[in-house]
């Protein structure tokens, strides 16, 4: 079972999800992104390390463009997914964010019912025909949540009484039932008790055979618990890229070894 | 001479103050740590001088006019105000202070002479009394309050449990003013039960509140149905939510979420200065502006209107309350966490249906509180629908028809001569009553789904 995953892998490892190239991000004067390049694959899980205001959440955030909803915030280079231009005139970033689904730091359920908090995505896009296609993409998004069990019985109540950790499963269920193929995580585990951030890193391991998973983390622990590859950011460079193994264990810049041994960060 | 007696109190204050204070140094300097600061033991004097002596001079203010008349009247000869109703004693009162006061009409009687002379001495005798009194309760409360300056003396909660205490009177002077208002509402309202049922007044349906000049007159009873006055007020104050709501909620939400920076620097104060506009001013904009424009349309169209529509005052109403309405759904909006857009927008949601999915159902409360708040001043307004509305009361709900209100008839039932003991005068407390009560219905209601949604939020 090990080794055919380990095949698995290996065969998709290969493919690309995300180029990005040269891309600097300007908050105001403040230069946030220098010059970053990075290929992220697909149906992986990559993990982004580095010190706070390191630019790791700033950039996690240009995948899907939610940049553009600030206005001081300037994005300029070139950022593919699955080879086509995400700031090409003809992309829409509210269909983008569609299919790049974004989890953020605090569980940011809406004050609304668990049901109508998950199917307020697949609405909103149109996505089931019928009441009962509703129900079951709802369903489903609850189960890969791996929250089903939990609120089956309760789908009428509202979301904002679920407790932190339901609370960020059902937002990473609402972001995987507009049905994505990118999953943004803006350290998703900082605001959970260490159970909740055990079930949440199991419910990462599960996804990232579906989607290409993105994890913005301050835990090294969990990055290496979690993903497959990792990126280490510093002041806004991208220090280092690679297997997340290579990076704990034999890092090539002095920069990662410093911030991985605890002297830097 | 009450000056006099303000600025010996001052300087009172200020020596208590430096003499504890002084007293406190020295113990100091003397080696002993005191409990409190040397200010405290100063404030301490200051305070204790004050408050009680101030409000003794207050009192004596308030209270000196009716004690010597009384005096006067007493040292009347006997016999002269026999047999003479309120009315004349307090003619006569008065002219006794007006001769007091060196304005003689005509040749008053010698016992009036006399009398004047005897308020001219009691007032002076008041005076340096005052100025006595004020001298010894100074020098006796900074002598008591010298003496507490010791090592171990509590100075400093001397003077918070001084100062609280004071707050705390501030604190219920609302209160009180409230229950006063309310008691000489409810004590009017109730005289003027004695006079029209209320059955009648709750439920009739004609307001005709003038006094009877012949007794073959239609009115000759007075009719008090308050019926038609309030649906007056309710057409217009309908008028002006339906004009303030959406304009309100939608300059909010653009000024939230669309505006750029630049547009909002412009157009918040822009808002704000609308809301400071005098309600005078917005009831000479509907005579002069809304209502001939609604008349002139009107009378292109063929349609009869009243020179005094419901529909001018509502309008302007409406822009009145346009900025309220504005502000509160800005603060609602601005209550509902960033997180909550981010996660719609996230999800692939355009602007448009982030605002009426998320944000508006989250805000909603917020702004339900702040419409029903508006709805309580369309209700309370006066200024605007004495201007614009009309003076009689019809039943009619027609927008384009004159309509009274509430606010108008209190009006001018209370302007010009008015007698305290007529229905007519009455009325104005019964509606006055009435109106107290729905907008205190409505503030609770609204103030109450305000708090609730803050809970949530917090």
């Amino acid at each position: 079972m090990n080794d055919m995953r380990k095949i698995e892998r290996d065969v998709k490892m290969t493919d690309t999800k995300i180029t990005a190239r040269n891309v600097n991000v300007h908050y105001g004067d403040t230069h946030a992104i220098k010059d970053v390049n990075v290929d992220i694959a697909d149906k992986t899980v990559t993990a982004f390390i580095g010190p706070s205001g390191c630019g790791k959440s700033t950039f996690l955030r240009c995948l899907n463009r939610m940049n553009d909803t600030i206005d001081v915030c300037r994005v300029q280079g070139d950022i593919r997914i699955d080879g086509k231009d995400i700031h090409d005139k003809s992309v829409d970033p509210v269909q983008l964010r569609a299919h790049v689904g974004m989890v953020f730091q605090k569980p940011n359920p809406f004050p609304k019912s668990i049901y109508d908090n998950i199917a307020y995505g697949p609405r909103i896009h149109g996505l089931a025909k019928s009441k009962a296609e509703l129900d079951e993409i709802v369903e489903k998004a609850l189960r890969r949540g791996a929250i089903w069990d939990e609120v089956k019985d309760r789908l009428t109540q509202s979301g904002t009484g679920l407790s932190g950790g339901q609370q960020q499963r059902l937002c990473i269920a609402r972001a995987i039932a507009t049905e994505p193929d990118i999953l943004l995580m803006d350290e998703p585990c900082s605001a959970l008790d260490p159970i909740a951030t055990a079930q949440v890193e199991e419910l990462i391991d599960e996804l990232h055979r579906d989607y290409s998973v993105i994890i913005v983390t301050h835990s090294m622990q969990q990055a290496a618990r979690v993903s497959q590859k990792t990126a280490f950011f510093h002041l806004g460079n991208l220090v280092e890229f690679g297997d997340t193994d290579q990076i704990f264990t034999d890092p090539k810049d002095p920069r990662t070894e410093s911030y991985i041994t605890g002297r830097i960060g | 001479m009450t000056l006099l007696a303000f600025l010996i109190l001052f300087c009172a204050v200020m020596i208590g103050y430096m003499l504890n204070l002084r007293a406190a140094r020295a113990i100091r300097a003397g080696g002993t740590r005191l409990h409190s600061l040397d200010g405290f033991h100063g404030g301490f004097s200051a305070l204790v001088t004050l408050v009680p002596t101030f409000f003794i001079i207050l009192f004596w203010m308030m209270f000196q006019g009716t004690v010597i008349q009384s005096l006067v009247k007493a040292g009347l000869p006997a016999g002269t105000l026999e047999g003479l109703g309120t009315g004349e004693v307090q003619l006569i009162m008065s002219e006794i202070r007006s001769i007091a006061g060196g304005r003689i009409f005509g040749t008053p009687e010698d016992w009036k002479l006399e009398a004047a002379d005897r308020l001219v001495s009691l007032r002076a005798t008041s005076s340096i009394l005052l100025v006595v009194v004020t001298v010894i309760m100074t020098a006796v409360l900074i002598l008591l309050s010298r003496k507490t300056v010791a090592a171990e003396f509590r100075a400093r909660q001397g003077v918070e449990k001084i100062i609280l205490s004071l707050m705390i009177g501030c604190a219920t002077v609302a209160i009180f003013v409230t229950v006063g208002i309310v008691g000489s509402l409810m004590f009017e309202t109730y005289r003027f039960f004695e006079m029209v049922p209320i059955a009648d007044f709750l439920f009739g349906t004609t307001w005709e509140p003038q006094i009877p000049i012949r007794e073959d007159q239609i009115a000759a009873e007075g009719a008090f149905g308050m019926v038609p006055v309030f649906l007056g007020t309710l057409v217009i104050a309908t008028i002006a939510m339906i004009i303030a709501t959406p304009i309100g909620l939608f300059s909010a939400i653009y000024l939230h979420e669309f505006a750029s920076d630049r547009a909002r620097a412009y157009i918040k104060p822009l808002l704000e200065i609308l809301a400071g506009v005098p309600t005078v001013v917005y009831g000479f904009f509907a005579i002069l502006v809304i209502a001939p424009a609604i008349r002139s349309f009107g009378t292109d169209l063929g349609l009869p209107i009243a020179p005094n529509t419901a529909l001018a005052a509502g309008v302007v109403m409406g822009i009145m309350l346009v900025p309220f309405i504005s502000s509160f759904a800005d603060d609602a909006l601005a209550a509902v966490p960033h997180s909550l857009r981010d996660g719609s927008l996230a999800l692939g949601a355009t602007q448009a249906e982030t605002i009426s999915k998320v944000l508006f159902p989250a805000a909603i409360p917020g702004i339900v509180g702040g419409i029903l708040l508006a709805v309580s001043r369309a209700i309370g307004e006066t200024m605007i629908v004495v201007m614009a509305a009309g003076l009689i009361a019809k039943m009619t709900i027609n927008p384009l028809d004159s309509v009274t209100t509430v606010t108008v008839q209190i009006v001018t039932l209370l302007i010009g001569d008015t007698a305290f003991d007529s229905p007519k005068t009455l009325a104005a407390f019964a509606l006055g009553m009435v109106l107290f009560l729905m907008t205190l219905v409505i503030n609770i209601f609204a103030l109450r789904i305000v708090r609730k949604y803050r809970e949530i939020y917090d």
